[in-house]
This record gives structure tokens, C-alpha cells and sequence, in this order.
């Protein structure tokens, strides 16, 4: 499970920043996502992945995942969403300016 | 607990929610709330800083959770003189604002309040993952405050700040899930301690998050291969808001400070040998590229940008030296800095407004209305930034100058820091020749500066002459904050010591 994992974390990422490094806004957007998706998913590993365990904190039951990294997977969520929601308003607004969807806004020679 | 530690995050908050509510009352009292949030806030930053003055770190808990597993707050001197400067800059940059540029797009005022909520909880907070949370709250306040005013330049370089910006928090959160994963802990004091303890293995993992943070931290800056996106962005800002922005670097350098100098420096600390020996080369190298940006600057306003760029290079060249006097010359320098910084933003955008169309291109144009007010206020401000006497950035540089004298690097050090500043004067003179001197002859028929704008920009460039005046005060307050940096057995033991741990809280027990 954790070389599955580690590689999906990986080829996330990296796709990321091969769509990043197009400099092209949809692009970049996707890459942000995939990006974040890598992160999370790396934040929730850092808990360790364990399988068939209390969700819950019960007497008796010493043996249960840590609640922690899923407080900080939820938290950098949301705050990804909505970078990524300012992010496309911003690109949006960028190519209506400048009439090209490259981030400097001329289209290279 | 001292409820005085959480206001400078919930008193901008609740005054950013009350502007948005009443977005459509009239500017007067739009204008008088924001105001008195951010003059409150200076009342609050010296309260702080009277208050740890001459005595342990403040410890907040955030809903009494016991430490390390709730949310805590810790003022310390460095967090109260930063939170005391940043509303001290806020108050003057908004005073400015008031005199019309706040109008020029929706919002104003309360980005401004929520940009001063995320500095405050930056700077008081004594978790990691916070650290990260407020990074957020401040850094989305920034892209909007950069947008403000619109005008495609400024829609093209917030598109580049906003999407570095954005790979520097996933980078944040590798950090924090590398730390986290061998640690077990992010709250600071904590992560102090178990540091100190880990295994070889854990020492590994964790330096690799360390670094990861340095590289976060250095974007923040504007650290040499990862400042590029700066003067762009600065460039195109509104004054007010790049006087703001002057302390936006300034919290990439507290960060380093509090993390790879007090929670993972100290002797044999994690972080300790790898900091100074990437750091140091780094800096001086931001030095030497914003002193070549100076020169080769053709606006006024690039030209201040590229100078905060040397400030930052300067800071953190001090703070890689990783010795108490050094660390007490940093603190110095970015009093210093920040408020001189700020002050040269909003003298560009004053002579821009007196020059027609050429506004702050340094062309041959008309001369400004009043070159007299505005030429002395540059010489202020131009002495004070290169470091020449008798204005504060002689003292700060030469503080940093003493501190590299035992440093094995002073050559380096003191090369680069003195003929940088040669060209930073020359870079500046060089601005002021064109602009108040090599003139068309005709004079701009502009109204004369507004008496709010005047006050803004002389309150911040008087503090070059207080700074040297209260040079002593001063120079002990950097001394003890310095101090307390170095000292993490206190700042430990007053985080975690004090915390009434409650029985069923005793840790996670399942399995890792």
C-alpha cells in the first residue's frame, strides 16, 4: 500500500508541475489542483496508513488512526478550494485583459 | 492567560466583518472604523511589548486546551515589536489611503483589516500549521489588495505573485506533513523539545522538512533564486498598499528567525549548520541582484522595489551569522527598513502624482509642483536607506558590520554590504537628479500634496531621525529579543509548562 501510495503522491505531482510549467492559465490551474491533491494526500499519510481501526475514541479500543493529519487535510481543502476559486477569477480576468492565456501575457515568439 | 495577546488577530477580524457588513455606509465612517482598528492595534502592539518587556513569553491558550494539543498564542518581545511595527506602518499606509486612493475599488478597508489579522496571527502564533493558516489569510488579503485599482499590469503581476504564492504553500504543507509524520507534533515549543531528542533517522526527515520551510520562507522573503516575482509585484501595487507590503518580507525573515533560529537552531539544533551555510551566500547574492535591479531600474517605483529586495538581503545576511549581536543587528535593521521602506513607496507615489503623464519614469519631464517639500523628504529618505550618517540606517548597517567582525565570513560580509551601498546611493541620486533636477522646465500645475498623504509619508520618514535619536532603547530591545531568540528552554517551559493538562489528553496512543 505505501509504494501505491508514495507513487500516486508522486505521478500527482509531478503532472502538477509539468501543467504549471506550461505557463498557459488552464493549465496552470489544473496543475495547482493536481498539486494540492498530491499534498493532501501526503498530509494524510503523515499519520501513517493503517487499515481497520476505531474511527471513533472508545474505552477499551487502544487502537486507532490518528486524528490529527485529517484535521490538517480538512483545513488545507478548504483553503485550496478557495485559492483555486480566486485563482481562476483572477486568470479569467488576466485573458480578458490581455487577450492571451499566457501567464505573462503576450504569447511567446 | 492575558486576553491581550489574542486581540491584535480578533480586533482587525470583527472590524474587517463589521466593514463588510456595512459596505454602504459613507466613507466617513468606513474610514473612522478602519482607522481606529488600526490605531487600536498599535495601542495593543505596545502594550505587548510593555508587557514582555521584562518578563517570560505571554501564553495564550485558544479555548484552554492544554498545550501542545490546542491552538496556542505566544507574545514574545520579537512577536510584540513586529506586531507594534506592522500597525504602526498599517496606520500611516491607511492615513494615506483616506485621501482618495481607497475609493478606486471595492473593499478597501476591509482587505486591509483581514491583511492585518493574518500578519498578527503570523506573528503570534506558536503552531506550525497555524503559521500556516495565517500565511493564507494574510497572502489572500495580498492578492486582492494588489488587484486594487485594476489596470492589466497589475492583473498580470498578481497572476504571477498568486501562483508562486500557491506552490509555496504546497511546498509549506510538505514541510509540515514531512515534520509532522517523524515528530508527532507541530506546535512549536513541543517540536522544540522532541527535536532535541529525535533518533538519527528522525533527524534526517525532519532537516528535510527544515529546508523545505527555508525554501517557503526564503519566496515569502524574496530570497535570491526566488525573488524575482517582487519587484513586479510592488511595482504595480497602489502606494499605500506597497508600504504595507514592505512588511510582507519582513514576515518571511520572522519566520526564519522563530523556526530555524529558535525552534530548530540553537547548539547542535536540527537546523543550525545547514541555515547559515545556505543561507549566508544566498543573501549576499539577493544583495548584490537588487543593487543591479536598482541601478537598472527606468521608474522610481521599480526602483524601491528592487531596494526592499536589498533590505532583504541585508537582514537575512545578518541573521545567517546566527550569533546573539547579530541577531540583535537584524532586529535593528528591520525596524529600520520596514518603516523607511514603506515611507520611500509612498514618496514615489507623492512625486509620481506631481509629474503628468511621465509620472515615475526617470525621464526627462515636467518638474513637480513643489520640489522643494518633496526633494527634502527624498534626501530623508535616501541617507536613511543607504546607510549613510546620521539617519538610522547608519547605525543599522553598522551594527550589522560589528556583528560580522568575529564571523569567519567578514570579508565577504563587509564587501558586499559597502560597495553595495555605494551603488545604492548612486541608484538613488541618480533617481533624484532626474526627477528634480534634469527637468523640461515647465512646472506640472498638480495640486499640491494632500495634508493627509504629507503626514503618512513624514511620519514614516521620521523615523529615521527617532530611530537614531532612541537608537539606545532601541538597540536593548533588539538586544533582549536576541536573547530571548536564543533562549527555547524558557520559551518551552512557558508554553508547555504552564498548561493544566487534563487527564484523558495524555497523547495519542494508537498506533503510528
Amino acid at each position: 500500500m505505501e509504494l501505491l501510495f508514495a507513487v500516486s503522491v508522486g505521478f500527482l505531482v509531478g503532472s502538477g508541475v509539468y501543467l504549471l510549467l506550461r505557463a498557459r492559465s488552464f493549465a496552470l490551474v489544473l496543475g495547482l489542483t493536481l498539486i494540492s491533491y498530491g499534498v493532501n494526500l501526503f498530509l494524510f499519510a503523515s499519520g501513517r496508513l493503517v487499515s481497520d481501526r476505531a474511527p471513533l475514541l472508545t474505552a477499551g479500543v487502544l487502537e486507532y488512526p490518528d486524528p490529527l493529519p485529517q484535521a490538517l487535510v480538512l483545513t488545507a481543502i478548504v483553503i485550496g478550494f478557495g485559492m483555486t476559486a480566486f485563482l481562476i477569477v483572477l486568470a479569467l480576468r488576466v485573458y480578458a485583459d490581455t487577450g492571451t492565456d499566457h501567464v505573462d501575457g503576450e504569447d511567446p515568439p | 492567560m492575558n486576553h491581550l495577546v489574542v486581540l491584535p488577530v480578533v480586533l482587525p477580524l470583527l472590524a474587517a466583518a463589521v466593514l463588510l457588513v456595512t459596505q454602504r455606509a459613507d466613507l466617513a465612517f468606513t474610514r473612522g472604523l478602519s482607522l481606529c482598528s488600526s490605531g487600536a492595534l498599535l495601542l495593543i502592539g505596545l502594550g505587548l511589548l510593555q508587557l514582555t518587556g521584562d518578563g517570560p513569553p505571554l501564553v495564550y491558550y485558544v479555548g484552554d486546551w492544554p498545550a501542545p494539543y490546542g491552538i496556542v498564542l505566544v507574545a514574545d518581545r520579537l512577536s510584540a515589536l513586529m506586531v507594534t511595527l506592522t500597525a504602526l506602518l498599517a496606520f500611516l499606509g491607511l492615513l494615506y489611503a483616506t485621501a482618495g486612493e481607497d475609493t478606486a475599488g471595492a473593499y478597501f478597508h476591509p482587505l486591509y483589516q483581514f491583511q492585518l489579522a493574518g500578519l498578527g496571527g503570523a506573528f503570534l502564533t506558536g503552531d506550525l500549521f497555524n503559521l500556516f493558516v495565517f500565511f493564507e489569510i494574510l497572502l489572500i488579503a495580498s492578492y486582492c489588495l494588489l488587484l486594487h485599482g485594476g489596470g492589466s499590469l497589475r492583473a498580470r503581476a498578481g497572476l504571477h505573485f498568486v501562483v508562486l504564492n500557491l506552490a509555496g504553500s504546497a511546498l509549506f504543507l510538505f514541510a509540515l506533513g514531512t515534520i509532522y509524520a517523524s515528530l508527532g507534533t507541530l506546535n512549536m515549543a513541543d517540536l522544540a523539545l522532541k527535536s532535541a531528542e529525535a533518533t538519527p533517522e528522525q533527524r534526517f526527515a525532519v532537516r528535510a522538512g527544515v529546508m523545505l520551510l527555508l525554501a517557503v520562507f526564503g519566496l515569502k522573503a524574496a530570497l535570491l533564486p526566488l525573488g524575482f516575482w517582487l519587484p513586479d509585484a510592488y511595482a504595480a501595487a497602489c502606494a499605500p498598499v506597497a508600504a504595507l507590503f514592505a512588511v510582507m518580507t519582513k514576515v518571511g525573515i520572522y519566520a526564519i528567525m522563530r523556526v530555524h533560529v529558535l525552534v530548530f537552531g540553537g547548539e547542535g539544533g536540527i537546523a543550525n549548520p545547514m541555515t547559515a551555510r545556505w543561507l549566508l551566500p544566498l543573501a549576499l547574492g539577493t544583495v548584490v541582484i537588487g543593487t543591479i535591479g536598482m541601478l537598472a531600474s527606468r521608474e522610481l517605483r521599480r526602483t524601491m522595489a528592487y531596494l526592499v529586495v536589498v533590505s532583504v538581503g541585508t537582514a537575512l545576511c545578518s541573521l545567517s551569522l546566527l550569533t546573539r549581536e547579530a541577531l540583535a543587528a537584524t532586529t535593528f535593521y528591520l525596524v529600520h527598513s520596514t518603516l523607511v521602506g514603506g515611507g520611500l513607496f509612498l514618496l514615489a507615489d507623492l512625486v509620481a502624482r506631481q509629474r503628468g503623464e511621465a509620472a515615475d519614469a526617470l525621464d526627462r519631464a515636467q518638474a513637480v509642483a513643489q520640489p522643494l517639500l518633496l526633494g527634502a523628504l527624498f534626501f530623508v529618505g535616501v541617507v536613511a536607506a543607504a546607510g549613510l550618517p546620521p539617519f538610522s540606517g547608519f547605525l543599522a548597517k553598522l551594527f550589522i558590520l560589528r556583528a560580522a567582525l568575529p564571523a569567519p565570513s567578514t570579508a565577504w560580509v563587509w564587501a558586499v554590504l559597502l560597495v553595495t551601498s555605494l551603488f545604492v546611493v548612486i541608484a538613488l541620486s541618480r533617481g533624484a537628479s532626474a526627477i528634480f533636477w534634469r527637468t523640461e522646465g515647465t512646472t506640472s500645475s498638480g495640486p499640491p500634496v494632500p495634508p493627509v498623504q504629507l503626514v503618512a509619508t513624514i511620519g514614516l520618514l521620521a523615523s529615521a531621525g527617532l530611530i537614531t535619536a532612541f537608537a539606545g532603547p532601541l538597540s536593548e530591545l533588539a538586544d533582549s529579543v536576541s536573547g530571548e531568540l536564543l533562549d527555547v528552554e524558557t520559551y518551552a517551559r512557558q508554553v508547555l509548562g504552564n498548561a493544566t493538562v487534563a487527564p484523558t489528553a495524555s497523547g495519542f496512543e494508537g498506533v503510528r
